[in-house]
């Protein structure tokens, strides 16, 4: 059985399939504005974007800046634009645009801080603005020595698929109202905090209310629906972002006509 | 160290200097499922369109036999026909797409177990059908 | 006043204009269509033979009518009002006009739903 790592450090100079790579530039220290660079690489069945990336800087030109870690659709570092859509680089084939050229880009409606390299901080703010730990009322805290709080199955399944999130920030690159408006919240943020209000552990849902319920929370969201369609993960954060507007909905109602101290 | 080449004079070294990329007035013309968001968005004009078609049929009727007759020979015109042909094809786009991504934004659960997003849309549809059914029979039946 | 009820105050109005988006998308879905079908084209081009002036009185006076017909005209309206509105914000990029374009959009369907509530009381 070959070794797909000893097989791609052989010489790749026997494919004959090449396909032409045209990949944004900015270098702030000598432009202003992005520029484009287009390189040949080998095109092998098994080759994903990546490996392209990865072949352009190690034969081509070393000073090509950008993101991966993982190379297997889990880290989320990989996230770029290629042909105009966000993907995971580490998880599509090269093949798949022969024969060429494949336009790869920085993640769209994201800082661009050199080359395909793109700022993360607004994002990871964001993440962290929802919560995204269990919150227990501290009073009802059972000891330690009680043992854990226990779930079954039916209501891990509840939340479990937006647990699936591997902040690959692509949803944030194809939403147009993240894109027009880089102070709402997003999708990846509103469909972590339904995994932890979805918990049957967490008692956490009315203090998240009170950031999603801001102008720029989720009532900024449309239903696009293309944060789904990009998902890599399966996460459906418009399903998420849906269901907690009705959600958050009726508690603002409730507190409207039910005060405080009645409830 | 490695100096840098800088060849720009308004770049300080190390410090960083983002590019922030403005979003076109038009991006909604860039990808087909955009422009299909947008249809489906502006569908809404023509519900409001309806509301006012109708109560103009209201308001005829109201006014007497003679105006509801005038009311539909003007309904009859052109004009009003054309508008009229699109604002029904995109009533039912507004239908469809709001009965498909209802399973989205509902999860139901019966006896346990959550509901299929097949069933949620189906359901959706069939109320569609006999809503329609309804009106026509109370508006086409004689007597 | 706390700045959780400032907070509150600022947002008050998005959940309940969802609300009858949400209501409002659902009855127009459900009855539009037919509705603009037969008054629009089947009956005007004759495909279908108009109701008579009496049968449309005869439905229209009955109290559950009128009622109805001012809530399908409320939530329609509140419907487009509300869907216009971002698209407005998100299509064309005017949100910094969102002063004129609420007032244009909520206070249009306010005004379109006191007009509905007119005409279907004064049918005899």
């Amino acid at each position: 059985m070959r070794d797909r790592i000893t097989a791609q450090s052989r010489s790749t100079d026997h494919i004959t399939d090449h396909i032409t790579l045209q990949v944004t530039r900015y270098r702030p220290e000598i432009e202003r504005e992005t520029t484009m660079q287009t390189y040949e690489v080998p095109c092998p069945k098994d080759w994903v974007i990546l490996d392209g990336l990865n072949y352009v800087k190690d034969r081509i030109d070393g000073t090509l800046s950008y993101r991966w870690s993982c190379r297997m659709g889990i880290c989320g570092s990989c996230g770029m634009t290629v042909n105009g859509e966000p993907k995971l680089t580490c998880a599509t084939f090269l093949s798949e645009y022969a024969p060429g050229p494949v336009r790869i880009e920085p993640l769209r409606h994201f800082p661009i801080v050199r080359d395909l390299v793109v700022e993360i901080g607004d994002f990871m703010r964001k993440l962290t603005s929802v919560k995204p730990w269990i919150i227990r009322d501290r009073e009802r805290e059972k000891p330690l020595s009680d043992g854990e709080y226990l779930q079954t199955p039916d209501e891990m399944h509840e939340y479990k698929q937006f647990s699936m999130c591997i902040n690959c920030m692509l949803c944030y690159s194809a939403c147009p109202i993240y894109g027009l408006e880089p102070s709402f919240i997003g999708p990846a943020a509103i469909a972590l905090a339904q995994r932890y209000n979805l918990d049957t552990r967490d008692q956490g849902a009315e203090e998240r209310l009170a950031v999603l319920s801001e102008h720029a929370g989720i009532w900024g969201c449309t239903f696009v629906g293309e944060c789904t369609k990009v998902c890599p993960k399966n996460v459906d954060p418009a399903g998420a972002i849906q269901r907690y507007k009705l959600q958050a909905a009726v508690e603002s109602l409730k507190s409207y006509f039910m005060p405080r101290g009645s409830r | 160290m490695i100096e840098p080449r800088i060849e720009h004079p308004a770049y300080t070294l190390h410090h960083p200097r983002w590019l922030r990329q403005h979003v076109s007035t038009y991006w909604w013309l860039s990808k087909p499922s955009y422009l299909a968001f947008i249809l489906r968005e502006i569908s809404s004009v023509f519900v409001a369109w309806t509301i006012v078609y109708l109560l103009l049929a209201a308001g005829a009727v109201s006014q007497g036999a003679v105006a509801y007759a005038d009311f539909l020979d003007w309904s009859s015109a052109p004009a009003v026909l054309t508008l009229n042909v699109i604002s029904v094809g995109f009533l039912v786009f507004h239908a469809v797409t709001w009965f498909n991504l209802a399973p989205q934004a509902m999860v139901i659960h019966a006896g346990g177990r959550r509901v299929p997003g097949a069933v949620i849309a189906a359901s959706n549809y069939a109320a569609w059908a006999i809503a329609t059914a309804l009106i026509a029979w109370l508006l086409l039946r004689r007597g | 006043m706390t700045r959780k009820d400032d907070a509150m105050a600022r947002r008050s109005f998005e959940p309940i204009l969802w609300i009858l988006f949400s209501a409002g998308g659902v009855l127009s879905a459900l009855l539009l269509p037919v509705l603009l079908f037969l008054f629009g084209l089947a009956f005007p081009l004759g495909w279908l033979t108009a109701p008579s002036h009496e049968r449309l009185l005869v439905l229209l006076s009955h109290p559950l009518a009128r009622i109805g017909g001012v809530i399908l005209c409320l939530l329609s309206l509140f419907h487009w009002a509300h869907r216009f509105r971002y698209t407005l914000y998100d299509g064309l990029q005017i949100k910094h006009l969102h002063d004129t374009i609420n007032t244009l959009c909520y206070g249009g369907a306010i005004a379109g739903s006191l007009w509905a509530a007119y005409v279907l009381w004064r049918i005899p």
